[in-house]
């Protein structure tokens, strides 16, 4: 006897769809009782599949249990007669092409675009935007919000209640904008989709599983992008170029214990080629543009890392050349801190702590792990164990997850070894200097 | 054999919270529970009883009927499974297994008397 297995996150991929059309259907002005529909239908789901077994069609299972937990909602709420029969129209529609409809149905991609267009809008708190596209736009609960980003989970859900009350308030419309409107739109939901990713693959605390659902995601959600010709433009193919060159590396940045591996020291070949073709077609396509955005540049950057087919071997002059350009565009002191690594590899360690000992002062960079880790690294490769040590003993105080302490006692061991007469530096593991 | 009644019981306000992978997930796990009963032919009918609402009626002549204690914060019976077992032991063996138990609340094993 065979039951159906559900798809991956089924759930939170359902809830988002859910809400998305539901969010159109009630207006923008009622998402909290659309969340709390959606959450109801779940959770029926969760009380009767364990005795029922699950359903031939889930998602049209859920679809039945949130039309009747809407057509109740909409009887309390007490709307004009007119609107209220419209809305009950709607929700039957829905609800009967169901079993027929599949995920890619255009109807279902457009009511996602709109949400994904109203959590970045512009309107609400930049900070807030990934928070509420992850819950609105993503179907992650407040509690796995909290669990990545190491927030509390008040914390999330005040936010999350702020910003639907912006949106009520403001008066926000659900559509994807059109004309005149649609770059500036178009672009914070970029970033949005930018910062959920590069968020969830370099944090260095909070849950690895949950974050790695998060990245994936931001793929989902710029894939939806990509299916409306109108927002199919060369950057969104850079921005999807770009994650797709990054996730290629993504199961291999660890060992099989969980420790952080450099990009030096991982098996290039356990690579997912998939993403990395995945990556090129993006790549190529993205460069249809006149315009050179900052995900052209840094798509372009993680293809050169993805592509290459070993450390030694990676074009660290055209890495240099790409951090130049970046540089002219956004003036941050990390992607300045990323550049000095491609000059360490150019020049040689001692003009890597030059360009390295340049930022220091940079206010972001004084709680950064990272800066440290690499101002380390280069002590370290000059054989100044003593002062490199005193830099990854503050990267480790700071660092807030496991695997990142135990790889910085590593090193801290390795050069209180190198210290001690007679080790010589080629004994190490690994040294590249 | 003998047949075993399970009987669930859970407090309902506490799955509120619960995000949507993780009720997939416990779906799933619940799932391969059941389907490894149902694949030996050990799964009787089962059943989920609705949270809200509820009667209770006096016996021996009375006719008051009142509603169930089934406050929010309580605990009540949520559902029931049947099974087929050889006697109590296995009975409790294989409601050890079950999901139930990790997430939410206790399980009572009777058998049926027939």
């Amino acid at each position: 006897m065979s039951v159906p297995a559900l798809v991956d996150h089924l759930f939170r991929h359902d809830a988002a769809r859910m809400t998305a059309t539901l969010a159109r259907i009630f207006g923008p002005a009622r998402i909290e009782l659309v969340e709390d529909v959606v959450q109801e239908a779940l959770l029926t789901a969760l009380a009767r599949w364990p005795h029922e077994g699950i359903p031939a069609n889930p998602t049209a299972w859920l679809i039945q249990v949130a039309k009747h937990r809407a057509l109740d909602a909409l009887r309390r709420d007490r709307l004009a007669e007119d609107r209220e029969a419209h809305i009950r129209e709607e929700i039957s529609q829905w609800a009967d092409a169901a079993p027929t409809v599949g995920v890619d149905d255009p109807v279902i991609v457009d009511d996602q675009l709109r949400m994904i267009f109203i959590c970045s809008h512009p309107a609400i708190p930049a900070e807030t935007r990934v928070t509420l596209t992850l819950k609105l736009a993503g179907g992650f609960g407040a509690s796995e919000i909290a669990r990545a980003f190491l927030a509390e989970e008040t914390a999330i859900q005040q936010r999350l209640v702020r910003a639907k009350r912006r949106i009520r308030d403001a008066g926000l419309v659900f559509e994807v904008p059109d004309g005149s409107e649609l770059g500036e739109r178009l672009e914070s939901v970029l970033e949005v989709l930018y910062a959920m990713f590069t968020e969830a693959h370099t944090a260095h605390a909070g849950d690895t599983l949950v974050r790695r659902d998060i990245g994936e995601d931001a793929m989902r959600l710029g894939a939806l992008l990509l299916r409306d010709p109108a927002l199919a433009r060369p950057e969104v193919h850079a921005l999807m170029a770009l994650f797709h060159f990054t996730a290629a590396r993504f199961d291999s940045r660890a060992d099989a214990e969980g420790e952080p591996l450099l990009l030096a020291e991982q098996d290039r070949s356990q690579w997912d080629r998939q993403h990395m073709s995945a990556g090129l077609r993006h790549l190529e396509r993205a460069a249809a543009g006149e315009r050179l955005t900052r995900y052209h540049l840094e798509a372009e950057l993680a293809a050169c890392h993805t592509l290459a087919p070993s450390w030694e071997a990676t074009n660290w002059k055209r890495i240099i050349e790409l951090y130049d350009q970046l540089l002219t565009l956004v003036d941050s002191p990390i992607v300045a801190l990323n550049r000095s690594i491609a000059v360490a590899e150019v020049a040689g360690p001692s003009a890597g702590l030059d360009a390295l000992r340049a930022l220091e002062g940079q206010s972001i960079l004084r709680r950064y792990p990272p800066y440290e880790i690499a101002l380390g690294d280069m002590l370290r490769r000059l054989g100044r164990y003593e002062e490199a040590s005193a830099h990854f003993t503050r990267a480790a105080e700071r660092g807030r997850s496991t695997p990142i302490r135990r790889f910085l006692e590593r090193r801290i061991a390795e050069c209180a070894a190198a210290r001690e007469p007679g080790v010589e530096n080629g004994e190490l593991r690994p040294s590249r200097a | 054999m003998s047949k075993f009644m399970l009987i669930l019981y859970d407090r309902p306000a506490d799955v509120a919270n619960v995000t949507p992978d993780d009720m997939q997930r416990i779906i799933e796990e619940y799932n391969a529970w059941g389907r490894g009963l149902a694949d030996r032919g050990k799964l009787g009918p089962s059943m989920k009883l609705k949270d809200e609402g509820g009667k209770q009626i006096a016996g021996k002549g009375a006719t008051v009927v009142r509603d169930g204690p089934y406050a929010e914060a309580s605990e009540i019976v949520g559902g029931f499974y049947t099974i087929e077992a050889k006697n109590y032991d296995d009975a409790v063996s294989i409601a050890s297994g079950c999901p139930h138990l990790k997430y939410f609340g206790r399980i009572d094993v009777r058998e049926v008397d027939f």
